[in-house]
């Protein structure tokens, strides 16, 4: 809401400037967001006359002027407006100058060989108008020399305000003004309503047949208007505030608008056959609006239509066809009450933005709709003449009369402020409520005021929010107990395991694109509405997102990528707290000690896995590594789930070869962790038992068939006596010489640690007996 | 001097001469050999003695035991000069340039939203703020209805909502975990619940999802002032300055009353945003004391309880104490901005020792 100053001194009266102004509507609750000062742009344009006007020498439609802006000297202008002649008073814009309009900044130019030193400046140019046909022409005895804006009163400030949808009435200057005032800036002029003489009937009938669209439409005519541009103040006022002055019946509606949050609409009577009603459009009708688009209507859009056509979207846009023009002479002046929630539902289907759906939406004061007809009648007769016809009224506004007990001390109780209730009382009078009988009623216009909460909000404001004191919360005694949620510690020692691994923590977008989804097991949740295919649907999957991040950061040259998120997948199941990794290209650098660089592999994948596991308190030794039942984008050769007790925990591999070239990276490791299915960890460590025996370290070799999955032998010997064995290492693995076609050969290291005596040779001798016969019953044997 | 003890007297000073001589550990063990070994001069010597007359013996063993010790205590001497020698000669060949590099393993980071997070949960842990969570994936009830938001209120078009084609939701706000929390528990109430939320906004300070944190309080007489208190005491606390002003502006949410905006102060110093002083206002966060019709959308006796909840962009949060200037940087896992602004996972941020030590 744009409040030009000088408008609000019509309802106001006050002698702050704009930044107390500014302070006091912030502090109300009105956020002014800018402070339009536009006296130093529009310095420079003096009003100035044209003293001659020669043919151009070099051009046809081009004049030669000499100017007189009051500053001696005639000044040379090249101009191309029909209307430049001798004599006529306009704006001129010396070089130096920026044009409102398109924020141009002038200079001294040659035009055909002519030098212009300044330019005669046309409405629209001024950001006054829309006229562009000709240059302004000001009256005759305006000053010259004189600075314009400050002459046409367009130098004062403007505030641009952030009204909140509750306050529907402070889309309006007098209802700002009656806030400011309430805050003790100003005076409120008094609103006077006169009285219009008795007048001829209505020339035309108004009806409802859509009351829940519409519940109350009245009308009144003028007629015999002579409809010419608005004078001078009005128009001021209206490019002021952001409005186009365009005739003097259109700008009384937009100032009943501005002015009072009263919109209205002019019709022209010439054009209307039969009686306006109210009702709800057709499927199939249409309406030009006046913003010269064409809208397809609906049921549920209630419209003003005669006999013949839809002329208006009610509380939203007039029609052309029936719109005011400058040969208008008898109008129907229509005042309604939309329901605001109609409004809203048209107004978004329909796409339209207009200062009436803005209000309409919100609620305009019920109580306003006769009283704002008959002042906005009388406006128009003062500019255009003619006689306004007595009303025609259908149905009723909704007056709700709401009443709420005055309870002071409510204002102690929610705010933790002191207001005296005799203060109370006179800062809602000064809002406009009326106090009788230990009930206050709110007024007509405060549509969002329902209960006590809301009172005190309005006292705590004018009193000032500043004023209420901090109160320390009580705390509870002794120390702070933990808070954190289950999800919350699973989360930071997940993610601490994969910092420490040497990933970055990544936070990519939930949504992904449709395809993206389907690679990584397709999407279960659309979005209906996304901002844009690439976000259009919830990821399934952590790694679209990781995945898409390692292609960007390789793509600039990135020797390496190692990260990882933490955050949900969702699925048809519900949103589940997942973490995920991505690591492709260099892990490791080549270095003078470890050799080539080291590129990543599903191991460190599996590695980092583990170690997030550990971290969380399982054990790696608790979890088997099952091969199979993996979703697509894992390499079906290089990729295992990580299964405790049934229960996949995580899946970790390769990425599918086709998906890392679709994605120009180099073979690349993933692994997904579903957090949501990782147990809690025994919180009890056992007993601490060391034994008094020396432990002892006995490698083994063994040539297994091929295809056997390692984790399948160290199992087996660690079972093979599992009161002895501690640790079974596999440390090294080996085909070629010496090894038959189709074996592996894999080395072993088992710790073993006697709880009870020293083991003797016979007992070592059974024990690597024991560990043969458990790698034979998976196939092993015991290399030679 | 007798026949034995020249002879002895001889044998020391030519083996002596033989340890002095010895260059390495192996010439003087050679030189032990010949003197103390099993067939050695002097063990030789001493094996002559049991053969001896008991005078005889009486009168040579000294000479010969004599002559053992010096030569042993010599041979040790000599053996401890010559390790001297080879530990420096080894000493000096063993050398290695350690200014070759070598390079610790890189730890990852962590993104700088949790650093925010595990830094407002400190603070509101210590102020007795448990914590709490809500689903992402929302029904139109719990992101607004429940909140004084009906379907046709102006309010919603504030937010602009995803919705999925199911008819459900992506949150707009934490908003719906103090409705998730106060139906499922009775007061008091004391949460804070951050999160992800969505909004269908993208430009260059908004992006179609961010982090939010919700604080909720419910009892029976927090007020205002306790708001206030508790703002104060968290801005201050997070941004680690003491002289922390805050504005309390009216304003409107649906689901308190009264609301208010709350903007920080803050100042210009060298091109940095500053937080502290009256300045510039930067607006943080909206907050309010919860609306009756939300307590009792709730099943929470409106007229016994009462309480205040706000909201506040953890992006923003981090933004302002870490200097990020653009927020769509935040979801761009580009690995140069991770490890400039990421932090280390081994300073997880504690009162104790200090939020940002």
């Amino acid at each position: 809401m744009r409040l030009p100053l000088a408008w609000l001194a019509r309802e106001l009266d006050f002698d702050a400037d704009a930044h107390r102004i500014a302070e006091t509507l912030t502090r109300l609750g009105l956020e002014v967001e800018a402070i339009d000062d536009p006296a130093e742009a529009l310095r420079p344009f003096r009003i100035a006359r044209v003293i001659e006007a020669a043919p151009h020498p070099g051009a046809n439609r081009l004049k030669l002027l000499r100017v007189d802006a009051g500053l001696g000297e005639p000044i040379p202008v090249v101009c191309g407006a029909p209307n430049a002649r001798e004599g006529l008073v306009g704006v001129f814009a010396p070089p130096g100058a920026r044009i409102p309009a398109t924020g141009q900044v002038l200079g001294v130019a040659t035009i055909r060989g002519v030098e212009s030193r300044g330019m005669m400046c046309s409405a629209r140019e001024l950001g006054v108008g829309d006229d562009h046909d000709g240059i302004v022409e000001l009256p005759a005895d305006a000053p010259v020399g004189a600075p314009w804006a400050r002459w046409a009163g367009l130098d004062t400030p403007v505030l641009d305000l952030a009204i909140t949808p509750n306050r529907a009435d402070c889309l309006s200057v007098r209802g700002i003004a009656r806030d400011l005032a309430a805050a003790g800036l100003g005076r409120l002029r008094p609103l006077v309503v006169p009285e219009l003489p008795p007048g001829p009937p209505c020339p035309l009938p108004v009806r409802i047949e859509d009351p829940d669209g519409c519940p109350a439409f009245f009308a009144r005519a003028l007629l015999g208007a002579r409809n010419g541009p608005s004078p001078a103040w009005l128009q001021t006022l209206l490019c002021q505030a952001g409005l186009r002055p365009i005739s003097a019946l259109v700008d009384v509606t937009n100032y009943m608008t501005i002015a009072y949050g009263r919109p209205l609409h002019v019709y022209d009577l010439a054009t209307l056959d039969g009686e306006l009603v109210a009702r709800r459009a057709r499927a199939g009708e249409r309406l030009e609006a006046l913003d010269g688009r064409s809208y397809a209507l609906d049921p549920d859009v209630c419209v003003i239509a005669d006999r013949r056509a839809v002329h208006d979207i009610g509380g939203i846009m007039g029609g052309r066809d029936s719109g005011v023009g400058e040969r208008t002479t008898d109008v129907l002046i229509e005042a309604a009450w939309f329901s605001p929630a109609r409004i809203g539902a048209a107004g978004r289907r329909l796409g339209i933005v207009s200062e009436a759906r803005l209000r309409f939406e919100r609620g305009v004061d019920p109580e306003f709709v006769d009283p704002g007809l008959t002042l906005a009648a009388h406006l128009m007769r003062e500019l255009a003449g003619g006689v306004v016809s007595e009303a025609v009224r259908a149905g009723a506004p909704p007056v709700a009369r709401r009443s709420i007990p005055f309870a002071p001390e409510a204002v102690r109780r929610l705010a933790g402020l002191d207001v005296p209730p005799a203060r109370q009382r006179e800062i809602l009078e000064a809002l406009g409520f009326s106090l009788a009988a230990g009930e206050v009623r709110p007024p007509s216009f405060r549509r969002d005021i329902e209960g006590p909460a809301d009172l005190v909000a309005e006292i705590v404001r004018i009193e000032g929010l500043e004023r209420v004191p901090a109160a320390p919360l009580p705390r509870a005694p002794g120390v702070a107990r933990p808070v954190a949620t289950p999800t919350q510690r699973i989360e930071r020692v997940v993610r601490r395991a994969l910092a420490a691994c040497g990933l970055a923590e990544a936070i990519t977008w939930s949504f992904v694109a449709e395809a993206q989804a389907q690679a990584f097991g397709g999407a279960t949740c659309r979005l209906l509405n996304p901002l844009s295919a690439e976000l259009a649907v919830m990821r399934p999957s952590l790694l679209p997102g990781l995945v898409a991040a390692a292609q960007r950061n390789l793509a600039r040259a990135a020797p390496g990528v190692a990260l990882f998120e933490i955050g949900r997948r969702y699925r048809a199941e519900g949103e589940r707290l997942t973490a995920a990794l991505v690591l492709a290209g260099e892990l490791s650098p080549r270095d003078w000690r470890r050799g080539p660089a080291r590129q990543a592999s599903a191991f460190d994948a599996k590695a980092a896995t583990l170690a997030a596991l550990e971290a969380w308190g399982l054990s790696a030794t608790e979890v088997t590594t099952v091969e199979g039942g993996l979703p697509e984008h894992f390499h079906p050769g290089r990729s295992v789930r990580l299964v405790r007790d049934g229960v996949t925990l995580a899946e970790l591999g390769e990425l599918h070869p086709t998906l890392a070239q679709a994605h120009d990276l180099p073979a690349t490791a993933v692994a997904e962790l579903f957090l949501d299915a990782w147990p809690a960890p025994a919180r009890e460590r056992p007993a601490y038992a060391p034994s008094p025996f020396q432990p002892l370290v006995r490698d083994f070799a063994f040539l297994v068939p091929q295809g056997l999955p390692a984790e399948r032998l160290v199992r087996a010997v660690a079972a093979a006596d599992p009161d002895l064995v501690v640790e079974v290492r596999l440390f090294d693995r080996f085909t070629g010489p010496g090894v038959p076609e189709g074996e592996v050969s894999l080395a072993l290291s088992v710790r073993l640690q006697p709880r009870t005596h020293t083991l003797t040779e016979a007992e070592l001798d059974a024990f690597r007996a024991r560990v043969e016969a458990a790698a034979a019953s998976v196939g092993a044997r015991l290399r030679a | 001097m007798t026949d034995a003890a020249s002879a002895a007297e001889a044998l020391r000073l030519r083996l002596s001469a033989a340890i002095a001589a010895a260059r390495t550990l192996e010439e003087l063990e050679a030189v032990r050999v010949r003197a103390l070994g099993r067939a050695g001069e002097v063990t030789a010597l001493l094996k002559t003695l049991g053969a001896l007359a008991p005078d005889e013996r009486r009168v040579r063993a000294p000479v010969y035991q004599r002559l053992r010790d010096e030569l042993t205590s010599a041979l040790e001497a000599r053996k401890a000069v010559l390790e001297r020698e080879a530990l420096a000669r080894r000493l000096v060949a063993e050398r290695e340039d350690l200014s070759l590099p070598a390079e610790p393993p890189r730890p990852g980071t962590l993104h700088p939203v949790t650093r925010v997070v595990e830094e407002l949960l400190e603070i509101f842990a210590d102020l007795g703020f448990a914590m709490a969570e809500g689903p992402e994936i929302e029904d139109d009830w719990h992101n607004f209805t429940a909140l004084n938001i009906p379907p046709e209120h102006p309010a919603r078009a504030m937010h602009d909502t995803f919705y999925l084609t199911d008819g459900r939701l992506l949150r707009t706000h934490t908003s719906p975990v103090q409705i998730r929390t106060m139906t499922a528990t009775a007061p008091p109430i004391r949460i804070v619940a951050p999160g992800r939320v969505y909004r269908a906004d993208s430009d260059a300070t908004h992006t179609p999802m961010f982090h939010q944190v919700e604080g909720l309080v419910v009892d029976r007489d927090v007020h205002l002032g306790h708001l206030r208190w508790t703002l104060e005491t968290f801005v201050k606390a997070f941004f680690e300055v003491e002289a922390v002003t805050l504005r309390f502006r009216p304003s409107f949410f649906p689901f308190t009353e009264p609301s208010v905006e709350v903007d920080v102060g803050c100042r210009r110093e060298g091109g940095r945003l500053v937080i502290g002083g009256e300045g510039q206002w930067l607006e943080i966060l909206g907050a309010g004391m919860v609306h009756p019709r939300v307590l009792a959308n709730c099943g929470i006796d409106p007229e016994r309880w009462q309480g205040f909840a706000f909201g506040c962009g953890i992006d923003r949060l981090a933004m302002l104490k870490y200097g990020m200037t653009d927020l769509r940087a935040f979801f761009d896992a580009d690995l140069r901005w991770l490890a400039h602004f990421g932090f280390s996972a081994l300073r997880a941020p504690s009162l104790a020792l200090g939020l940002s030590a």
